[in-house]
């Protein structure tokens, strides 16, 4: 075991892992962190994406130990100060951007991630970002319109929550 | 996985001799080798980080070529190589998703040479050569079938370096559940002719399509693949297709990258 | 318009906000104190005799508890197969056993051998390496028309073939069927696979078992649809524990999609080893793990017949289905190719004469059962390419087709010729709907335009009607099924007005937490904040029979609707009283109890402090508090309908297809939230387009599973499906349930695979390929560009 820290959501955590410990399970297992999900071993479907260094990741293929001292952020760091939804959450909601809410959390990191990338995307710029994260519930539509709409842009042909 | 002890120094000296251990291996982005060591296929005694040396990191031109160091992730060089090789930092930005992209490597994608890699297509129709911490290896003796390659124990690519082609293109046919390519076709045109290297068909892995670099090297363009195909034999047969459409992919992407050359 | 909050409001969902944040609480979420980890040891060989299993070894490694094989499981129980078939005989249906772990015999890949607990997981499964197993490889079989032969080596043993059952229905009508057959204008027949499907919601399965022995209390928690039906299942027939000593949590679920319906081997060997270990211990699925052990859906290869008589009538319709059960019986599998399939093949037709009949056979695989729409995918998919390929060989518009044959609107009731009853419908509406959404006139001018970039554009259709809400339970029971299948619900009024509601459906995705508010706000005229929806926890809810077969809403909303009546009546009581006017007088509206005619009132809160404060309270006539429990038991299936549009684009060069656009026109009856409506919709959509053209779940002849993880087996992903066209303005609201509602769950995924196929083929035949009549799902890029060159 080895002594692994990291700055996770602005604030410096630590725990042990093994050179084994993936990311994933060290947010998970290790700091508490449930927010990040796994639902494959193939690093096809996403649920684990966390921002490394402010890059996008898959936690689940980034061994804990190889990230010591780096700045991570995850799903549990995205609301705002005031611990309200920010701005591409809102619009998840808004939109009916989730259903079971398990692909959610991978799904709004890489979300934002384009965003920061590209902040005026067009529907297949969306689409084709996404390829990395799987939703089995939403069949995309609204996961699409509500990154659309967090970007600022005009989604109105379609039904929104009220 | 199996446990083992992780390593992260911080030269390539301290890797290779880290690497020098028993039953040791190089980790790069780790996109294809952690899957791998989940199923357990996989038992290194010591997993040694490339991802902490920076002196195998980033896209230069140096005259005619473009020198990418092996620990370069795929999203930097979609990145950095836009301007100066298009076709190559197109073929990155197409790898994986972009997750992936931040990870991956090229070094990682082409000591792994996986048949159905992007990558391998691009150093072969390029003529690159791959640098390690011993010697320069041509793309031609590189690729030495499936998973196979060139390498010696411990021996670990430091760059690759690609000569820069006057056009080229890559056109690649996801296999709809990996989207690693089905059939990936790169062609480049240089001045003393054109080089074509297929990817995801051969069972033999990445190979130069002879015939389609003759045609095109009299005449650069998909009319001049007019008439040619490409044998099944030896092509991959999968539950996402036949030898015989692999085959028929072949002469679809390359004349797609033909037409698509810049 | 209604107001916010109320029935027919797109109201925001209330669990997302924990969800988007991160603090969902998922089953592998949970950690217990002192907990131990499980790892199960499975089969590697579809087939074969176990001969020993030496765990010294293992047992000795860091960490290793115990480790548990078929022999500690003597005295348990099998795993219970929920329904019972009766063949066409009138025998019942060949029965295996089905253990916890593999006794004897191993008889799929991934059937569980040995469980090893250790401290962690890594641990568990570095020592279940180092069981020594000695398994001797018999031969598998994996095709079911060869597993029919007399000579095929047999999945069970004690069995007497590998034939489940041969189901004929309706067996009386057969001579009939047959005689229409011999004198039909023109017969159309069709053979065609429906493909082998993982369900794959995105949370693998999690089982963690917790056990306090100073109260002798079992406790699970697990990602299922239906926690009560797991601890009727696993107490009484695999453990023996009675349900008072049994907890069954279902907390937040991360999709379902039938495959979290089954009672499965995992869950209660956790429970049972937690009570052996006196510890808690918790099992989570690797996504590899969950190709092999999920449940998996669909796998039928079915031949259809469709008869017509000149006029171009629909007079008969054939069929006869070869349905995988895998290797064991799981919790429905039995009733899917039978009365979730065989009950829907008159579709959206007045054909008078059906036969049906359905071999379900055992083969080396993974189990088989409901996944989303369970038989009536595979039912609408075989009508609706049939009805199809007719349509062209007549050289008739398959519009025109339908139409003709359509079961019109002034026909409801109608009384089908395979055992039901539709009571609402118009089908003409939806058709009408979807052809003008989806600009069905101007298709011609886009094909020409796509053919002037080398692409072939095509247009398919497709009209489904599904029967969900199920399901009545005596027409149950006297189908063969092992249980009852209302809904329950509890409406508890707190003192100063609030509400919490114990409901027995339970929400993996489908926001209930959101709807099911919406309802009883609605009813009472509060703010839906005030209104809590629990679910998912057999310590609070009363016994219900969980979500699934689009059931929430038209049985266990309809539970609720009558729960709640029964609290507005208590209540219009109180009111009476505090208002001293006759109850016959109260209204009750906008949360206020008015005596009608004058200004006289009483709010919804002055009545619910009355009733847990009864000062003032008639308590010699009635008792204080307000709370109420309602079980309903539906009288009929609901029938939603509905008429899909696919275009696609057709790269001759490659094979591939494109969706360009989807149309979905449906007839759900009354919504409660149209937000939520729709993004059901979108899913099954996805689903359905997942089925057509990228799906398959493939074993090699030998039973090794090809496509085991998302290498390979290829999922829909964002840039594979466009955005849908999706409308539910066509009302016929269901004629039996207090809200008029028919569920929408399951829609999508059962009128979207022929829809697609369909265009498919009118791309291919418009391009030139007549030859091509059909492609069996999914159509792939090689096998559209194998069919179109197939010579």
């Amino acid at each position: 075991m080895t002594k692994v820290t990291l700055t996770v959501n602005g604030r410096s955590m630590s725990g042990q892992a093994e050179g084994r410990t993936l990311l994933s399970s060290f947010l998970r297992e290790e700091l508490g962190l449930t927010g990040t999900h796994v639902g494959c071993d193939t690093s096809q479907c996403g649920a684990c994406v966390v921002h490394v260094d402010g890059q996008a990741v898959k936690s689940c293929t980034v061994l804990a130990q190889d990230v010591e001292g780096a700045n991570v952020t995850t799903i549990e760091g995205m609301a705002n100060a005031d611990g309200s939804l920010n701005t591409l959450q809102q619009a998840f909601q808004d939109h009916h951007g989730l259903q079971c809410g398990f692909c959610t959390p991978g799904m709004v990191m890489a979300a934002s991630s384009l965003l920061a990338e590209n902040p005026k995307p067009t529907e297949a710029e969306v689409r084709h970002y996404l390829e990395g994260n799987i939703c089995r519930c939403t069949g995309y539509h609204n996961i699409v319109k509500a990154v659309m709409a967090a970007s600022g842009q005009d989604v109105s042909d379609t039904v929104a929550a009220e | 996985m199996y446990n083992f002890d992780f390593v992260k120094p911080a030269s390539v000296e301290d890797a290779v001799a880290a690497l020098s251990g028993d039953e040791a291996q190089p980790l790069s982005g780790g996109m294809t080798l952690l899957p791998s060591m989940k199923q357990r296929l996989n038992a290194p005694a010591t997993l040694v980080s490339l991802t902490g040396i920076d002196a195998l990191k980033g896209v230069c031109r140096d005259g005619d070529m473009l020198v990418i160091g092996a620990a370069t992730p795929h999203a930097v060089v979609a990145r950095d190589a836009a301007a100066d090789y298009p076709a190559l930092a197109e073929l990155a930005g197409q790898i994986g998703d972009p997750m992936v992209r931040n990870r991956g490597t090229i070094g990682g994608s082409l000591a792994n040479n996986d048949p159905s890699a992007c990558y391998p297509a691009a150093a072969l129709a390029s003529g690159a050569t791959i640098v390690t911490d011993k010697r320069e290896i041509a793309a031609e003796e590189f690729f030495q079938g499936m998973f196979a390659t060139a390498l010696d124990e411990g021996e670990i690519i430091t760059s690759v370096k690609f000569p820069i082609p006057q056009k080229a293109a890559y056109a690649k046919f996801a296999q709809p559940a990996s989207r690693f390519a089905l059939t990936g076709a790169f062609v480049a045109q240089y001045a003393d002719g054109a080089r074509v290297a297929i990817t995801g068909a051969s069972e033999n892995g990445v190979f130069r399509w002879s015939e389609a670099e003759t045609a095109l090297s009299s005449n650069f363009s998909a009319d001049a693949l007019n008439g040619l195909a490409a044998s099944a034999d030896q092509m991959i047969g999968d539950l996402h297709g036949t030898p015989e459409y692999r085959a028929h992919l072949v002469g679809v992407m390359t004349r797609r990258a033909v037409g698509a050359a810049h | 318009m209604p107001k916010d909050g109320g029935i027919g409001a797109s109201t925001k969902r209330r669990e997302d906000v924990r969800f988007l944040t991160g603090n969902g609480r998922y089953t592998d979420d949970i950690n217990l104190r002192g907990q131990a980890h499980a790892f199960f040891l499975r089969s590697q060989v579809a087939h074969g005799k176990i001969n020993t299993i030496d765990t010294s070894a293992a047992e000795a490694m860091d960490g290793v508890i115990r480790i548990f094989t078929a022999k500690d499981f003597e005295g348990v129980g099998g795993v219970p197969c929920g329904w019972l078939i009766t063949d066409k005989h009138g025998q019942p249906m060949q029965e295996p056993k089905h253990p916890v772990l593999a006794e004897g015999k191993v008889r799929h890949v991934g059937d569980p051998i040995a469980v090893v607990i250790a401290e962690t997981l890594d641990q568990a499964r570095d020592a279940a390496e180092a069981i020594d197993l000695d398994i001797e490889d018999l031969p598998a079989v994996v095709d079911m028309k060869a597993a029919l032969s007399a000579d095929a080596p047999k999945v069970h043993d004690e069995l007497s073939s590998n034939l489940c059952y041969d189901w004929g229905f309706v067996e009386e009508n057969k001579a009939a069927v047959d005689e229409a057959f011999a004198s039909a204008a023109h017969v159309t027949s069709l053979e065609l696979v429906n493909q082998r499907l993982i369900a794959n919601p995105m949370e693998p399965r999690v089982a963690v078992g917790d056990y306090d022995p100073w109260n002798d209390n079992s406790t699970l928690y697990t990602t299922s649809q239906n926690p009560h039906v797991i601890r009727l299942l696993m107490g009484a027939f695999v453990l023996g524990i009675p349900e008072h000593k049994l907890r069954v949590v279902a907390p937040d679920v991360g999709g379902g999609f039938g495959a979290k319906i089954f009672h499965y081997a995992e869950e209660a060997f956790c429970t049972f080893a937690a009570r052996q270990l006196k510890r808690p211990v918790k099992w989570t699925s690797s996504r590899s793990e969950a190709f092999m052990s999920d449940a998996h859906g669909r796998d039928h290869v079915t031949k259809i017949e469709l008869a017509l008589d000149a006029e171009n009538n629909f007079t008969a319709i054939r069929t006869e289905t070869y349905a995988n059960m895998g290797a064991y019986l799981s919790t429905f599998a039995p009733s899917v190719p039978t009365w979730l399939h065989g009950t829907l093949m008159a579709g959206n037709y007045r054909t008078p004469l059906i036969y049906v009949n359905v071999k379900a056979v055992f083969t080396n695989t993974v189990p088989v059962d409901a996944y989303r729409g369970a038989g009536r995918p595979e039912a609408t998919f075989q009508l609706e390419r049939v009805v199809d390929k007719a349509a062209r060989e007549l050289g008739v518009d398959p519009v025109e087709l339908r139409r003709q044959n359509f079961i019109k609107a002034d026909q409801f009731p109608y009384a089908t010729p395979v055992a039901v009853e539709y009571d609402t419908g118009n089908y003409d509406a939806t058709m009408d709907k979807m052809l003008e959404l989806s600009d069905y006139a101007g298709f011609a001018a886009r094909a020409e335009e796509s053919k002037k970039r080398g692409k072939l554009r095509g247009f398919g259709i497709a009209h489904y009607i599904e029967a969900c809400g199920i399901a009545p339970s005596n027409l149950v029971g006297q189908l063969g099924a092992r249980a009852g299948l209302y809904e329950s619900a509890t409406v508890r009024v707190n003192a100063t007005g609030s509400i919490s509601i114990y409901t027995g459906s339970h929400s993996h995705g489908q926001g209930h937490e959101t709807t099911f508010a919406q309802v009883v706000a609605d009813m009472i005229g509060i703010d839906a904040g005030q209104v809590e929806i629990n679910h998912g926890d057999t310590a609070n809810t009363p016994m219900g029979m969980g979500t699934y077969g689009s059931r929430s809403l038209a049985v266990g909303g309809s539970a609720l609707v009558k729960a709640t009546n029964k609290v507005i009546n208590k209540a219009k009581k109180i009111a009476a009283h505090l208002l001293e006017a006759s109850e016959a007088d109260i209204e009750l509206a906008d949360g206020k109890f008015t005596v009608a005619g004058t200004d006289k009132s009483v709010d919804w809160a002055g009545v619910t402090l009355a009733a847990y404060v009864p000062h003032n309270y008639p308590l010699e006539s009635m008792e204080p508090g307000l709370e109420e429990t309602a079980f309903y038991d539906p009288s009929n299936f609901t029938y939603p309908s509905g008429a899909y549009g696919c275009e696609v684009e057709v790269d001759p060069d490659t094979g591939e297809v494109e969706i360009i656009g989807f149309t979905a026109a449906d007839d759900f009856g009354n919504v409660v939230n149209p937000m939520i409506v729709e993004g059901q919709v979108h899913g099954g959509l996805a689903q359905g387009i997942g089925q057509a053209l990228l799906e398959r779940c493939v074993y090699d002849a030998d039973g090794q599973l090809v496509s085991g993880s998302y290498m390979d087996y290829a999922m829909p992903r964002a840039d594979n499906v466009p955005n849908y066209t999706v409308d539910h303005s066509c009302v016929t609201p269901c004629t039996h349930n207090p809200l008029g509602v028919k569920g929408c769950g399951e829609a999508g995924a059962i009128g979207s695979p022929p829809a697609v196929i369909n265009a498919v083929i009118d791309a291919l035949q418009r391009g030139g390929h007549s030859h091509v009549t059909h492609i069996d799902m999914p159509a792939s890029p090689s096998r559209v560009w194998a069919a179109m060159n197939a010579k």
